[in-house]
């Protein structure tokens, strides 16, 4: 809760979308939204593509290691400059080795472990908070080019 | 010229006779002083330091056609001739560094030079002054306005022009054949090019249905980790459209790069130079022909 | 979502025309190499044309997948990956290494054609 209060100091508090996430379908409808809000804020194609990717990746890990959470999507308001910021949040088990969930390649799940160190990689701001037992929030940040 | 606004062509719509009378008699007067107004015009441009791109001889003569021009619009009320000359001249003087100032200031001073001659040949009768510069000055105006106008629209033509084709050359996409792109890369490459020559480079790969891409890396100085590490992305991202990536002409200061940060060159199909590149690329498309299976086969 | 499954001669198309969820794509998967067996079909194609995203999961599924066909006796090529998908893929750390891919459909075939033909175990003096 604290860091989303941080990272949203700049979103447009009355523009943010919440999406419930429980299952598989929950993410193809959380990452439309996220598409369809890039595409309204007049980013390219290809970087609504990169919106609905991260999307993608932080929904399924709230289905896959937490249950159910949320996907939060906001508009960000710095002029001159357009952004979007997503939110995932759960009160599933934590991140256990949260450093080596960031450095890749490792997976609890027998994945890729590639969804986290990726989403990393894709946008300009990054923020994890996760403890066990209580929960995660990923907190990220991309501005249109 | 879709986007130029309109600009009135006549200078002063009035036929009233008397005006009409005092503008031929202070052309007349004009015309008679020209050599020696042309010249006062040129030693203040001079002076001012305006266009000190062109020589002395050039703002002479560039002096006598304006001055003449400018008689011309002042005595038909037709600017259209000066509007002409004054864009041509601008796409003359524009690649040397003229500045928009300068332009301004210069259509000024020749303002100023003819309002003074005017001055010391009516400036003993009042009342006859009054109508040779109610005629002069609004004609005047509207003049210096076409000609800094012009000029500006023309440098922003220019440098619209040049963006563009900053642009297109900074990744330009050539298919040489069928099924086959060059990407000749020139110059530094940063993360914002080598995003831009990416998405550029799918979507060619698409449009032209290309199966094989030559890259070309000759004109590329150096490259950080970064870059390397955007560059290795397009060969894949390519790959993943569907179109093969041949890479050549990297020196050997690139290739210690993305061997020092460890890319799997051996993913990267390369080839010395581009002539060698194009050879293995037509031999890669040829293979829908002699399959290798009976190449192979002894 | 299904996806339909055509039999062409000898190979199988399945083109994904519409977004997918994980479950539909795990379907799709077990289903093709399924029916690559009992057609004994010799090429699979999957156009992914429809996919909007390619994250991680998919790119694990479907190379999984490509392997398990190839363990079945079949090639797999993946067709009609979009160009913003594509980049998506690479900045995400993704490839699909191993796993051929071309342009569209008609691509897809002419790559299957020019593949040459498996060696048939031959017995060895
Ligand atoms: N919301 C979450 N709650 C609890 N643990 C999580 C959560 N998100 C990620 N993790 C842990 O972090 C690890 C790395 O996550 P990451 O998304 O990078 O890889 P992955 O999900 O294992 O595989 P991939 O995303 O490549 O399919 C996971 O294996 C899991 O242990
Ligand atoms: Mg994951």
């Amino acid at each position: 809760m604290a860091i989303f209060q941080v990272n949203t100091a700049t979103t447009l508090m009355d523009t943010i979308e919440t999406v419930p996430i429980r299952t598989v379908t929950d993410i193809v409808i959380a990452r439309q939204r996220g598409r369809d809000r890039a595409l309204s804020m007049r980013f390219s194609e290809t970087e609504a593509t990169l919106i609905a990717t991260i999307i993608s990746e932080l929904a399924r890990n709230i289905v896959l290691y937490a249950q159910h959470g949320e996907i939060l999507i906001g508009s960000l308001d710095n002029p001159p400059r357009r952004g979007i910021s997503i939110v995932s949040r759960d009160e599933g088990p934590g991140i256990a080795d949260v450093q080596r969930a960031l450095l890749g390649g490792y997976s609890t799940s027998g994945g890729l472990g590639l969804g986290l160190c990726g989403v990393r990689r894709m946008v300009d701001e990054f923020q994890l908070e996760t403890a066990p037992g209580k929960g995660t929030t990923v907190a990220v940040k991309k501005w249109a080019r | 010229m879709t986007d130029r606004p309109s600009l009135p062509h006549n200078l002063e719509p009035s036929s009233d006779a008397s005006y009409l009378e005092v503008l031929r008699e202070l052309v007349a007067h004009l015309r008679q002083n020209r050599t020696q107004l042309r010249e006062e015009w040129a030693r203040r441009i001079m002076g001012a330091k305006f266009l000190t791109a062109m020589t002395n001889d050039e703002i002479l003569a560039e002096c006598s056609a304006v001055y003449d021009n400018y008689l011309g619009a002042l005595e038909t009320g037709s600017i259209e001739a000066l509007e002409a000359y004054a864009r041509d001249l601008s796409e003359r003087i524009i690649p040397r560094g003229v500045e928009t100032f300068e332009v301004v200031g210069i259509v000024l001073l020749l303002r100023d030079v003819l309002a003074r001659s005017l001055f010391a040949k009516y400036g003993a009768n009042q009342q006859v002054l009054t109508r040779v510069l109610d005629a002069y000055e609004p004609a005047a105006n509207r003049i210096a306005n076409t000609v800094a106008v012009g000029f500006v629209q023309e440098r922003e033509r220019i440098i619209r022009q040049q963006q563009e084709a900053i642009r297109e050359l900074s990744t330009p996409v050539l298919p040489v054949r069928e099924r086959l792109l060059i990407l000749p890369i020139i110059g530094i490459i940063d993360p914002q090019r080598s995003r831009q020559l990416t998405e550029q480079l799918l979507r060619g790969i698409r449009v032209n249905r290309a199966r094989v891409v030559v890259m070309d890396l000759t004109g590329v100085p150096t490259v950080d980790a970064a870059v390397a590490n955007h560059l290795v992305q397009t060969v894949e991202a390519a790959r993943l459209v569907g179109a093969e990536v041949i890479v050549t002409g990297l020196s050997p200061e690139l290739a210690q790069t993305l061997v020092t940060i460890a890319v799997d060159l051996g993913k990267m199909a390369t080839v010395g130079d581009l002539q060698g590149g194009i050879e293995v690329a037509e031999k890669l498309l040829g293979y829908k022909v002699v399959p290798i299976s009976l190449q192979s086969d002894p | 979502m299904d996806v339909p499954i055509l039999k062409q001669r000898d190979y199988l198309i399945a083109s994904i025309q519409a977004v997918l969820t994980d479950r539909d794509l795990l379907n799709l998967r077990d289903k093709l190499v399924q029916q690559v067996g009992n057609f004994r079909s010799k090429g699979v194609i999957l156009d992914v044309t429809g996919l909007d995203v390619m994250d991680s999961f998919s790119v694990r599924t479907l190379r999984d997948m490509a392997h398990m066909i190839r363990l079945r006796g079949a090639d797999t090529v993946i067709v009609g990956i979009q160009p913003e998908v594509a980049f998506a893929m690479v900045q995400l750390g993704l490839s699909l290494e191993g796993v051929p891919t071309a342009l569209d459909l008609e691509e897809g075939l002419a790559y299957l054609g020019r593949i040459p033909k498996r060696p048939v175990p031959k017995h060895r003096p």
